[in-house]
């Protein structure tokens, strides 16, 4: 049972990809949220709304919100991709991947790649929608910036997630980590406003959000305006998602079924 | 070798026994039943033969494995039907198979030809590519005992594999778990709270309560340790008749009843022809004659001092909701 099995981090990978497809209606609410933030609140925003604060001078909110956006969908797809262990218990098939001759590293490895993916795909299609409000990456080198920043945010919160869920019993915890964990994460990241100039306690909780450093890497390479240094923001992301992805796979290996 | 192997096994929640220094084997090419009520200690055996829940004490082997030494041995040996549905009904019967072999390292061909021979045995290749959440519980009950055959296992585990589905589906969920056991040499261990579908199905049934197994024989030896057969028969004269079959040694006592006559005997099926002919060679009319056998509920009566359905909802059944619950904490 030790010991990393691709062939099984490959099937779970599948399977997560197969039913996401499968749930139009997922894939349509994921979406469709950002969507009416952008449509609604940067389109709504954007034409009384002027920054003060001398770096963002001139900076449009509805660009400022597109990172933003990206960051909620990342948190959003990828604590849900996480939590689906949840409904693997309540259903289940928990039980059928528990009792398979796999590591349950491989299992954590498996459902984070797969989590990871579909996180990513919504992402993108995240900026495909700004596209249409005529938002533009600079160059394929921030493409790929953006993508590699994207997944190591989606895969500290596919660990957070699966971390909560080993340690829920059924789906009423689900709730509560949506109302008391993902909803505070994203107002508190600087998602729809900018961290300067905030009253230090609304300050220090962002500061310990690591979805603030998310959207702030992904404003600095999207928009060239960060809050942090770049580095600061990577070094930061990478111990979060680290500590995340040992933290769900140590839950994961323990909990019973 | 003994297919599974288990010796002074107890496993204790907090205190309470759930098993209780169980000892059995199960033979290879058998099926075995446990048969007892809910909260017996049925499913908590089948979870540390499945090396999903340790023992607090003893023994078990599967297949020669030992389950807390060789856990990876054990599950590539063995075959699970867990008692609730664990299918992901988003996906395809076919599908649902495939992850199954690949989460076992199954290469493809061998998959591609597993796949059609399992769904075969249970008559399900011509709904292959249907979403499993459009089957109904007895399809999906046939596609689960497919996927834990999937592998090769040499042991299958069966946990109420008729719990909750309609006579005519268990008849043939019966049918399919009698004819894998023959076509796929397997030993079988199921449990059951029906007294038909041990009756039925396995060639030896341990009764098991409060968790502790209580006598382990052949369905049929366990009948006739219980008692005799009961033959009534109505004639045309009951007291002529008492009088012709006072002097046998096979018959234990003779009762008239509601006109009835009550005889109760041993082999009764070979006693009912001859005491058919007995009366009309004295000139007596037989109006009907039945036969009652004693049921694996009276042998269940016999060891426990109830009835098994008298046990459905009693207390044992709370302390067995606790346990699950406590074994999620």
């Amino acid at each position: 049972m030790r010991g990393i099995s691709i062939q099984a981090i490959y099937v779970l990978w599948l399977r997560e990809l197969k039913t996401f497809f499968r749930a139009r209606s997922r894939i349509i609410g994921n979406v469709a949220q950002p969507f009416f933030f952008l449509a609604v609140l940067g389109v709504g925003f954007r034409s009384s709304m002027r920054f003060t604060i001398p770096e963002m001078e001139g900076l449009d909110y509805l660009q400022f919100l597109i990172p933003g956006l990206v960051g909620m969908t990342l948190l959003f797809s990828s604590m849900f991709a996480g939590l689906s262990v949840l409904w693997d218990r309540q259903f289940g098939f928990l039980r059928e991947i528990m009792v398979a001759p796999v590591s349950r590293l491989s299992l954590v490895l498996g459902r984070i790649a797969g989590g990871m993916t579909t996180t990513i795909l919504q992402a993108l299609s995240i900026l495909l929608v700004a596209h249409l409000f005529g938002f533009r990456l600079k160059g394929p080198l921030e493409f790929l910036l953006s993508v590699i920043l994207m997944i190591i945010i989606g895969v500290g919160f596919v660990g957070m997630g699966v971390a909560f869920a080993s340690k829920m019993e059924d789906m009423h915890g689900f709730q509560i980590v949506m109302n008391f964990i993902i909803m505070p994460i994203f107002f508190l990241s600087g998602a729809l406003f900018p961290l300067q100039g905030l009253p230090s306690w609304l300050g220090f909780l962002t500061y310990i959000n690591p979805l603030t450093y998310g959207v702030d890497a992904l404003r600095g390479i999207m928009l060239d305006v960060s809050h942090f240094p770049l580095i600061v923001d990577f070094a930061v992301l990478i111990s979060f998602s680290l500590s995340m992805l040992i933290i769900g796979a140590y839950l994961f290996s323990r909990c019973e079924v | 070798m003994q297919a599974i192997e288990i010796n002074n096994l107890t496993r204790e929640f907090n205190g309470l026994k759930a098993v209780d220094d169980i000892s059995f084997f199960v033979k290879e090419g058998e099926i075995f039943g446990m048969l007892g009520p809910n909260g017996a200690g049925k499913t908590t055996t089948i979870r540390i033969l499945s090396t999903t829940l340790r023992a607090t004490r003893g023994e078990a082997k599967v297949w020669g494995y030992d389950v807390s030494r060789k856990p990876d041995d054990v599950r590539r040996t063995i075959g699970i039907v867990f008692q609730d549905q664990a299918l992901d009904d988003r996906l395809t019967a076919e599908e649902n198979l495939d992850f199954h072999a690949r989460l076992y390292g199954m290469k493809k061909s061998l998959r591609k030809e597993r796949i059609k021979q399992v769904l075969n045995l249970v008559e399900l290749w011509d709904k292959r590519n249907t979403l499993v959440k459009y089957y109904s519980g007895g399809m999906c009950r046939r596609l689960e005992i497919a996927r834990g055959l999937m592998h090769y296992p040499r042991v299958l585990f069966l946990d109420e594999p008729t719990l909750g589905l309609d006579a005519q589906t268990r008849h043939r969920i019966w049918e399919h778990i009698k004819l894998l056991n023959k076509r796929e040499k397997i030993a079988i261990l199921l449990t059951t709270h029906y007294m038909d579908e041990a009756d039925t199905l396995c060639d030896r049934v341990g009764i098991i309560d409060k968790g502790k197994m209580l006598i382990i024989d052949k369905p049929q030896n366990l009948k006739n340790r219980v008692g005799k057969d009961i033959i009534s028969m109505r004639v045309s004269s009951s007291k002529k008749m008492v009088k012709l079959v006072s002097n046998f040694e096979w018959i234990s006592s003779v009762r008239i009843y509601n006109e009835l006559l009550y005889l109760v005997v041993t082999r009764a099926d070979k006693r009912i022809p001859f005491l058919v002919t007995l009366a009309q060679e004295n000139a007596l009319k037989v109006h009907r004659i039945d036969l009652r056998r004693p049921t694996l509920e009276d042998v269940f009566l016999h060891f426990t001092g109830r009835t098994i359905r008298e046990e459905e909802g009693s207390s044992r059944q709370r302390i067995s909701a606790k346990i699950r619950s406590w074994r999620r904490k």
